[in-house]
């Protein structure tokens, strides 16, 4: 259990062994003797060296422990060749690292000597390899974002107009409840993006959430979200083509009222809530409903309003 | 307290989210009822429910939550663990009441903040 998340991590950074592997190699000869093996392990801060013959074929590894056995016996003046373990375990430099870190889990060896597809070794693999890998990765990632958002955040800066505003406009399928909300996350996602205070971006994806269900929940063809923002107000408009509110007063302000049908309240919607939530978190909101027509809901939260954000949401 | 400690300390099983179990909680939320959590869980909020269908995970990934924790071992679908740990959410299951994990977190003193 303790390597799964590393190792599902691994996967989906599509990492491969040749990535991250240590390339300068450090070899010995099967007659390379114990002692030069010593010397070169302590100047170079080893632990273990891949043993290759005169073509340069891989076939065996000595190791530390190997070496302290070899002094325990007294055999100082032995080889490499007499003290190498040769059954080797080896990975290729095309694997998945996440197929190596099975294999360090498995063996419990400290390095795995990299192949390339003729056999020929190419490189070293520890575990610190691969946790440094992963650590750039992560690194790499964090940063990509720090920019976007560095980027998008100063848009109203570097765009020159007399007035800047970014529409973003997302379909909404109706009774996709797979999908449901990741209209709302990539709307809060933009928002957070451009900078806008924590508190007002979850005040907009509260409001932006249940609008959006409101589509997947209650429309016959889904609808259209879009969210328009400027330096100071973000617009959401959710519209749909019906069937349409049939009691609007009693759907906007009576908590509790719902007309969503039995086997979607299953599923933990249709408290009669949303549209009142949407409300709260608003600092306009403006609602047109026609049976048989459509319906059409604005909202507009204020990106800069201390006052606002200073709500409960 | 992060999703680890109350992992280990009420026996939840990891469905999905093993990236998520450093997250700290803040305090928890429970409701079954969609727009009750959304109007109320805060950030960094355990929440636990009897509902283990995708938009759980919707709410959970808008409300910045640390966990959800499904209770008396409601199925979780397939597609529900696939966005889970892509989401980044950590998805734990007890065959417990949801009564008993909250007594459970009390004891624990994860903190009633509303």
């Amino acid at each position: 259990m303790a390597n799964t998340p590393e190792i599902t991590r691994v996967q989906k950074l599509d990492f491969r062994v040749g990535q991250v592997m240590t390339r300068q190699l450090i070899t010995v000869k099967p007659a390379t003797t114990l002692m030069e093996l010593k010397e070169l392990m302590r100047t170079r801060r080893i632990s273990g060296v891949p043993v290759i013959n005169g073509t340069g074929d891989l076939i065996g590894i000595i190791s530390l422990e190997d070496l302290l056995r070899a002094f325990e016996q007294g055999a100082t003046n032995a080889t490499v060749g007499e003290w190498m373990s040769r059954s080797v375990i080896t990975v290729n430099e095309t694997d998945p690292v996440d197929v190596a870190a099975q294999k360090f889990v498995q063996t419990g060896v400290g390095r795995l000597p990299v192949i390339d597809a003729q056999g020929c070794l190419v490189g070293v693999l520890t575990k610190g390899d691969i946790t440094r890998g992963l650590l750039a990765e992560v690194q790499a990632e964090t940063q990509d974002e720090e920019i976007a958002r560095y980027r998008a955040s100063h848009i109203f800066r570097d765009v020159q107009s007399d007035h800047t505003t970014l529409i973003l406009r997302y379909k909404v399928a109706p009774r996709d409840f797979t999908h449901g909300g990741q209209a709302s996350s990539k709307i809060k996602r933009a928002l957070t993006r451009l900078g806008a205070d924590p508190q007002i971006v979850r005040r907009a994806a509260i409001a932006s959430y249940e609008a959006e269900m409101n589509l997947i929940i209650h429309t016959d063809h889904g609808g259209q979200i879009t969210a328009q923002v400027d330096a100071a107000q973000l617009t959401l408009i959710f519209e749909d083509d019906g069937p349409g509110i049939a009691d609007l007063k009693r759907a906007v302000e009576e908590m509790g009222y719902s007309t969503t049908p039995p086997e979607i309240r299953e599923m933990g919607f249709g408290g009669g809530m949303g549209l009142k939530n949407i409300r709260k978190c608003a600092d306009q909101m403006k609602i047109d409903s026609e049976v048989g027509r459509g319906t059409r809901l604005e909202i507009i939260i204020l990106l800069h309003a201390p006052e606002s954000a200073a709500r409960n949401n | 307290m992060i999703v680890r400690t109350i992992v280990q300390a009420l026996d939840l099983q990891i469905v999905a989210g093993h990236a998520a179990l450093e997250r700290p909680i803040t305090g928890g939320y429970c409701a079954d009822l969609l727009s009750c959590v959304m109007a109320r869980a805060k950030a960094n909020n355990v929440w636990i429910t009897l509902q283990a269908h995708p938009n759980v995970l919707a709410v959970a990934v808008l409300l910045e939550l640390a966990a959800v924790i499904v209770t008396e071992g409601a199925p979780v679908p397939e597609e529900v663990k696939a966005r889970a740990e892509a989401e980044g959410i950590a998805l734990l299951t007890t065959p417990h009441t949801t009564f008993w994990v909250v007594s459970e977190l009390a004891q624990l003193g994860v903190p009633a903040q509303e």
